[in-house]
């Protein structure tokens, strides 16, 4: 945990006097060097896929190029060293999500496949017609599809609860859902539509009350604000490197003990094995028992050293300076007419914000930033269920990390005005 | 690659002032469509007259390229008989793919939509409304009502 973490325990409304040199973490990253002399690249796509800094560059480039070897093999000792390297990634990821032992962190590709983990591996095998699946209206797809398939395979039933119209869950209805057998809540940290943060440890607490076992969906959260484990209490909980400046094709899924020992491996092979005979095998102890071939260990020390530059920075400070942002552009963009924001107000929400500007197609106006060296999301974010909830085909989504700046918001804010005197003009 | 290229006057009047918008009732030819990927929506109404295109409307909702699309289609293909619709159709969608050279030939208005070339991502919208009417041709001249 950064040493800062406490700072943010009351969340939200609280100020940190020591703000971050942008200009200066700007230098850290190779994309926005790159780019001088040529248009300024204005990124504000976060949410989907943060920008990587040099560090995390060099130490995945450094492993390939003086530590490179098989993991867990080896008698020589280069593959010790990249041994010693993977293991520590692990530490350095627990550590960071504040959990009691590395031996309930799995390294896997992406969020995605660290909830597909919990739904082939433990799902199938613990949830029973009768059971609920318990998800929200603001899941992404990757915490949607692979419940529906649990569903579709155990008999369990999927239900929703709902979100409020200013784009919270509603916690009465979810207390009301529990009344019935729930083998599974899993819930979204974060919304990467609406921004919205969602109470997951109040959440966990009455799943617990209730008996049934929380998923936690922290791929938009972890980059943003403190994931401790302990103090949120969540069964499962997954996350990507890719979107807190580590590299693409690794992720985390942390996990109960008791919840690990009791899920079937995910995927079977080398290094998941502690013995294999003509006709039957023995698992490998935790976490190995789920990380079956040769993993991604270049991916694990780049996001190792992505979280110890989080770390350096401050967590607390990433994410004043995040909500700054957020508080300005809310102030900004209501300058532009016919601009509708989605979901809450700017102290309940990440660096995440969706809109419309009324008569303007999201795929036309991400095209006419773009064209201005803008790069913003538009469409369905893969989250469609929600996108009818909220009545639109599409939404334009902003989304902040810590290298985002409030003249860019000042060049959104023109390039947005200048959009309606070309499309509505 | 300028957004003139992609959104040019034309296409924005058809946007902004889309020609045989609305609902045929008792059309001989009947389709929808949508893009999946965007939500991009559009249905069209024929009504023939002796394999002729004597009526034509189009509703739909979405971005300026999809929406501008089918109404310089519903121009297009007024007065033109089935075949002949089918080899225009067939024209326009190689030259939004680019397979096609310049010869851009009696293609009017629908010109105007060659610049999403340079734009791969808004090719699908542009020819949304064009396969939407093959679709809808072809089925019709499998199951002539």
């Amino acid at each position: 945990m950064a040493s800062d973490a406490p700072v943010l325990a009351g969340r939200s409304r609280h100020v940190v006097a020591d703000p971050l040199d942008v200009e200066r973490i700007r230098q850290d990253f190779p994309i926005f060097l790159k780019r001088t002399g040529k248009k300024r690249l204005i990124y504000l796509d976060n949410a989907a896929t943060t920008q990587k800094p040099k560090s995390v560059i060099d130490a995945v480039r450094r492993f390939y190029c003086e530590h490179n070897a098989n993991v867990h093999r080896g008698a020589y000792w280069l593959s010790e060293e990249a041994t010693r390297l993977y293991e520590g990634a692990r530490e350095v990821v627990r550590s960071f999500l504040n959990a009691p032992t590395s031996s309930t962190i799995v390294f896997t590709r992406n969020a995605t496949e660290s909830i597909n983990l919990v739904a082939y591996a433990w799902a199938l095998n613990h949830l029973k017609p009768g059971h609920q699946i318990v998800l929200t209206e603001m899941e992404h797809h990757s915490n949607l599809v692979p419940w529906q398939m649990v569903a579709r395979r155990t008999g369990a039933r999927l239900e929703y609860v709902r979100i409020t119209d200013q784009g919270k869950i509603d916690l009465d209805q979810l207390s009301e859902l529990l009344r019935r057998p729930t083998g599974l809540v899993a819930v979204t940290h974060a919304s990467n539509v609406l921004g919205t943060i969602n109470p997951v440890a109040e959440v966990a607490r009455l799943a617990r009350a209730w008996g049934a076992r929380i998923l936690v969906d922290a791929a938009q959260s972890a980059p943003h604000i403190p994931v401790d484990v302990l103090d949120l209490d969540p069964d499962f909980l997954a996350f990507s490197g890719h979107k807190m400046l580590g590299p693409m094709g690794i992720g985390v899924l942390y996990a109960k003990r008791e919840r690990l020992e009791e899920a079937e491996p995910f995927l079977f092979g080398g290094d998941m094995i502690l013995s294999v005979d003509w006709h039957e095998s023995t698992w490998n102890e935790l976490p190995w028992k789920f990380e079956a071939g040769t993993p991604n260990v270049a991916g694990a020390v780049g996001l190792a050293e992505a979280i110890r530059y989080l770390q350096r920075l401050g967590t607390g400070r990433i994410f004043s300076h995040e909500r700054q942002l957020v508080r300005y552009a809310f102030e900004r963009l209501s300058e532009v007419e016919g601009l509708r924001i989605f979901g809450p107000g700017p102290e309940e929400r990440l660096g995440v914000i969706s809109f419309e500007v009324h008569g303007i197609h999201p795929h036309d106006l991400a095209t006419f930033l773009d064209a201005r060296g803008i790069a913003i999301r538009a469409g369905h974010h893969c989250a469609q269920p929600l996108m009818k909830r909220l009545g639109v085909v599409a939404t334009a989504r902003i989304s902040f990390y810590l290298y985002n700046q409030p003249d860019e918001i000042d060049a959104l804010v023109d390039a947005l005005q200048e959009a309606r005197r070309f499309f509505l003009g | 690659m300028s957004l003139e290229t992609l959104y040019q006057e034309i296409l924005l009047d058809h946007y902004k002032r889309p020609r045989n918008k609305g609902v045929l009732p008792h059309a001989s030819v009947h389709g929808g469509g949508v893009n999946p990927f965007c939500g991009d929506r559009i249905d069209l109404y024929l009504r023939l007259e002796e394999d002729r295109v004597v009526d034509v409307r189009f509703q739909g909702e979405g971005c300026a390229i999809s929406q501008a699309s089918a109404s310089m289609l519903t121009e297009a293909i007024h007065g033109k008989t089935v075949e002949e619709i089918r080899a225009f159709a067939a024209r326009v969608e190689k030259m939004l793919k680019g397979e096609e050279g310049d010869e851009l030939d009696g293609l009017g208005d629908v010109q105007a939509l060659q610049g999403v070339r340079k734009f791969p991502v808004r090719i699908k919208c542009a020819l949304l409304a064009w396969k939407v009417l093959q679709d809808a041709l072809g089925e019709y001249l499998r199951n002539p009502a």
